[in-house]
């Protein structure tokens, strides 16, 4: 069962990102297609017994940040700016990262050996209970310092997308 | 323990899809109607019998299975298709976790009457209810149509303000029952706690007084978080693009907005999303705030030992878990006439208002509640060690 | 969890991240390419979570959430950014955006 949605997820998570990649003619299929790709990872994450992570992931990346473009598409659209000219495909691009994606998979080969495959782990790892108390304990200026970056992130979009009033 | 989550899962869809959506939009003609101080919908009729308007749901459903499907030139196919069933999957799912009752033994076999009791059974309500924004987005933009368009980035800018308030509304409660799991907090509603009790730590009365111990008051979350139980309401309100809030699909402003393009059974679909959210917020209300299947001041535990001398443990069993169903449904009846209430009694927000409402007031207004509820909490541990 | 090795999902991130770097060099909509740097984090946090249940501990989940944080920290100072450039130059192809280069 576990094999067959790892299969499955990974299968979805592989065709959504070549189609955020491959859609030329419209940006909102390519944010859809993110959008399955982010749902695919977050299955993944639960596969992984990551719970919170897989939660976090739904809430933030494919139920936020991912209508946040699709706004932002179709705000973009409604002023008429017009899509991209012609999307150049060059071969020499995708050969070189080709090149370097194979010769990445032998090293991860040669990485990846002598470890116990997966050890057992107690019931609440992945728990938002067992996150929380991490968070709130050993990474507690984590949080912080996350929480001055958002303010300084909401600041910062709102003052670059004001219009001029002159 | 799989039997009863089909039998559980098989229950809800009948009640909620079948029963309750449809019986929804005759309540809803009949009580504007009322309201207004005029007849409502009473013209259909099968032979010559019109049972008070019950048969206006059926028409409605026929004439919406009967209508032509138009799509309109230069809409997109596929998003235009999908759209309705990504506007209706998340309402269904979120029915997933919701607990009509809590466990029981019937003839040996353990009955759970929750679908998936889920460790963090609120964060996945809010999840779902994140996807819910693409429904509406991207119904609006597969139209190809100005009005459409308009809707579509109200609604999504609406929606998405209001998940904020709505996260953020509900920390305190999850602070004071500690758990994120709907099956536990129905638990924890259960116990009392003497209202006068203060009185007691600070040495106003002797301890051991009988009258504190009798005023007690049952530990719901309407009791111990007042003003987030109309906050989160509002919040969800908002969410579900229910009136007063509107806007999206403003049938005077914008010609009805999002949904301009659909008709028949894909409009049906929409409608019926929005129904069946209106149960999950009465729902998740009643498991939350208002101490989902039980009755005040009435344990379960204390009712079954009641019981069972009479009856044998089964039938004991059996008659909570009838009791349990019906209090929690009868809880979400009253909220869902609630909802309508309001519905016919406010006039639509203007979209600057609702942005306020969502922004500027319930969110500094749930921050200060977390505060609050931080302090009550370390208070009420400091003195009583509870 | 039956017999997917731990490999499998590092193989599944590179091959996002790897899909990911294809669209950041080859696409010239400013916003496409923007969704590309986000799959690029997505499969980072993926290798993330599979390594933290490799082995055990789940340090690596709480560094995934953190880049998770930054991650929408960066769309939104982004997205502004793109906004202000549609609003000055009209178009949303980056190689219109190249007045600095040599």
């Amino acid at each position: 069962m576990r094999t067959a949605l790892f299969w499955i997820l990974s299968v979805a998570a592989l065709a959504g990102s070549i189609g955020v990649v491959g859609n030329v003619r419209n940006p909102i299929n390519s944010a859809l297609n993110l959008v399955v790709t982010m749902l695919a990872l977050a299955g993944l994450y639960v596969l992984l017994e990551a719970q919170f992570v897989g939660l976090i992931q739904v809430m933030v990346y494919a139920g936020a940040i991912v209508v946040l473009f699709l706004f932002v598409i179709m705000l973009l659209n409604l002023r008429g700016s017009g899509t991209a000219g012609a999307e150049v495909q060059p071969l020499v691009k995708i050969a070189g990262t080709a090149v370097v994606a194979i010769s990445a998979f032998f090293l991860l080969r040669v990485l990846s050996t002598g470890r116990a495959p997966w050890p057992d782990v107690d019931p609440s790892y992945g728990t938002t209970r067992a996150i929380g108390e991490a968070l709130y304990t050993d990474y507690v200026l984590a949080v912080q310092v996350a929480g001055v970056l958002l303010l300084a992130g909401i600041l910062a979009a709102v003052v670059l997308a004001k219009k001029r009033l002159d | 323990m799989a039997t009863s989550t089909v039998f559980v899962a098989l229950f809800i869809f009948a009640l909620v899809v079948l029963v309750f959506a449809p019986i929804m939009t005759w309540v809803e003609r009949k009580q504007s109607a009322l309201m207004q101080d005029r007849i409502g919908a009473n013209r259909a009729s099968i032979g010559g019998i019109k049972a008070l308007g019950l048969i206006h749901p059926l028409a409605d459903v026929i004439k919406m299975i009967t209508k032509e499907d138009t799509m309109p030139t230069g809409a997109h196919p596929f998003i235009h298709l999908v759209s309705p069933f990504i506007a209706v999957t998340p309402a269904m799912i979120s029915f997933a976790v919701i607990p009509y009752g809590g466990t029981y033994d019937l003839w040996g076999a353990h009955f759970s009457l929750v679908v998936a009791d889920l460790d963090y059974g609120v964060l996945y309500l809010f999840a779902i209810g994140s996807i819910a924004t693409y429904g509406s987005m991207l119904a609006g933009w597969a139209g190809n149509n100005n009005w459409g368009m308009l809707g579509s980035i109200r609604v999504s800018a609406q929606m998405i303000s209001y998940e904020v308030a709505l996260g953020v509304t509900v920390i305190g409660l999850f602070m004071i029952f500690g758990t994120l799991r709907l099956t536990e907090m129905g638990m924890l509603q259960q116990e009392t706690f003497r209202v006068f009790g203060f009185m007691e730590y600070l040495g106003w009365v002797e301890p051991g007084t009988r009258w504190i111990d009798w005023i007690t008051l049952p530990m719901w979350g309407i009791v111990l978080q007042p003003l987030p139980f109309f906050m989160f309401l509002t919040a969800m309100m908002a969410e579900n693009k229910r009136a007063p809030f509107d806007t999206p699909e403003g049938e005077s402003e914008i010609v009805a907005g999002y949904f301009i393009e659909y008709s028949g059974m894909k409009f049906g679909l929409y409608m019926m999303g929005e129904w069946i959210e209106v149960v999950i917020i009465s729902a998740l209300l009643t498991a939350m705030f208002l101490g989902g299947w039980t009755l005040p001041w009435l344990p379960e535990e204390r009712l079954i030992a009641f019981l069972s001398p009479s009856f044998g443990a089964n039938i004991a069993n059996l008659l909570a878990m009838l009791l349990a169903v019906g209090v929690f449904l009868g809880k979400v009846i009253v909220l869902i006439f609630f909802q309508m209430l309001v519905r016919w009694s406010m006039p639509r927000f203007r979209y600057d208002q609702v942005m306020n409402l969502g922004w500027k007031i319930l969110l500094p207004l749930s921050l200060a509640n977390i505060v609050l509820t931080a302090v009550g909490i370390l208070v009420v541990k400091g003195v009583t060690g509870r | 969890m039956g017999d997917i090795s731990p490999f499998q999902f590092q193989v599944v991130a590179a091959l996002i991240f790897m899909v990911g770097v294809v669209g950041v060099l080859t696409r010239r909509n400013v916003i496409v390419m923007f969704m590309c740097i986000e799959l690029m984090l997505n499969a980072a946090n993926l290798s993330l979570v599979a390594f933290s249940r490799e082995v055990g501990d789940d340090q690596g989940q709480i560094f995934a959430f953190m880049v998770m944080v930054v991650a929408a920290v960066e769309v939104a100072v982004g997205l502004a950014i793109i906004i202000s450039l549609v609003r000055n130059r009209d178009t949303l192809n980056i190689e219109d955006a190249s007045q600095m280069k040599w």
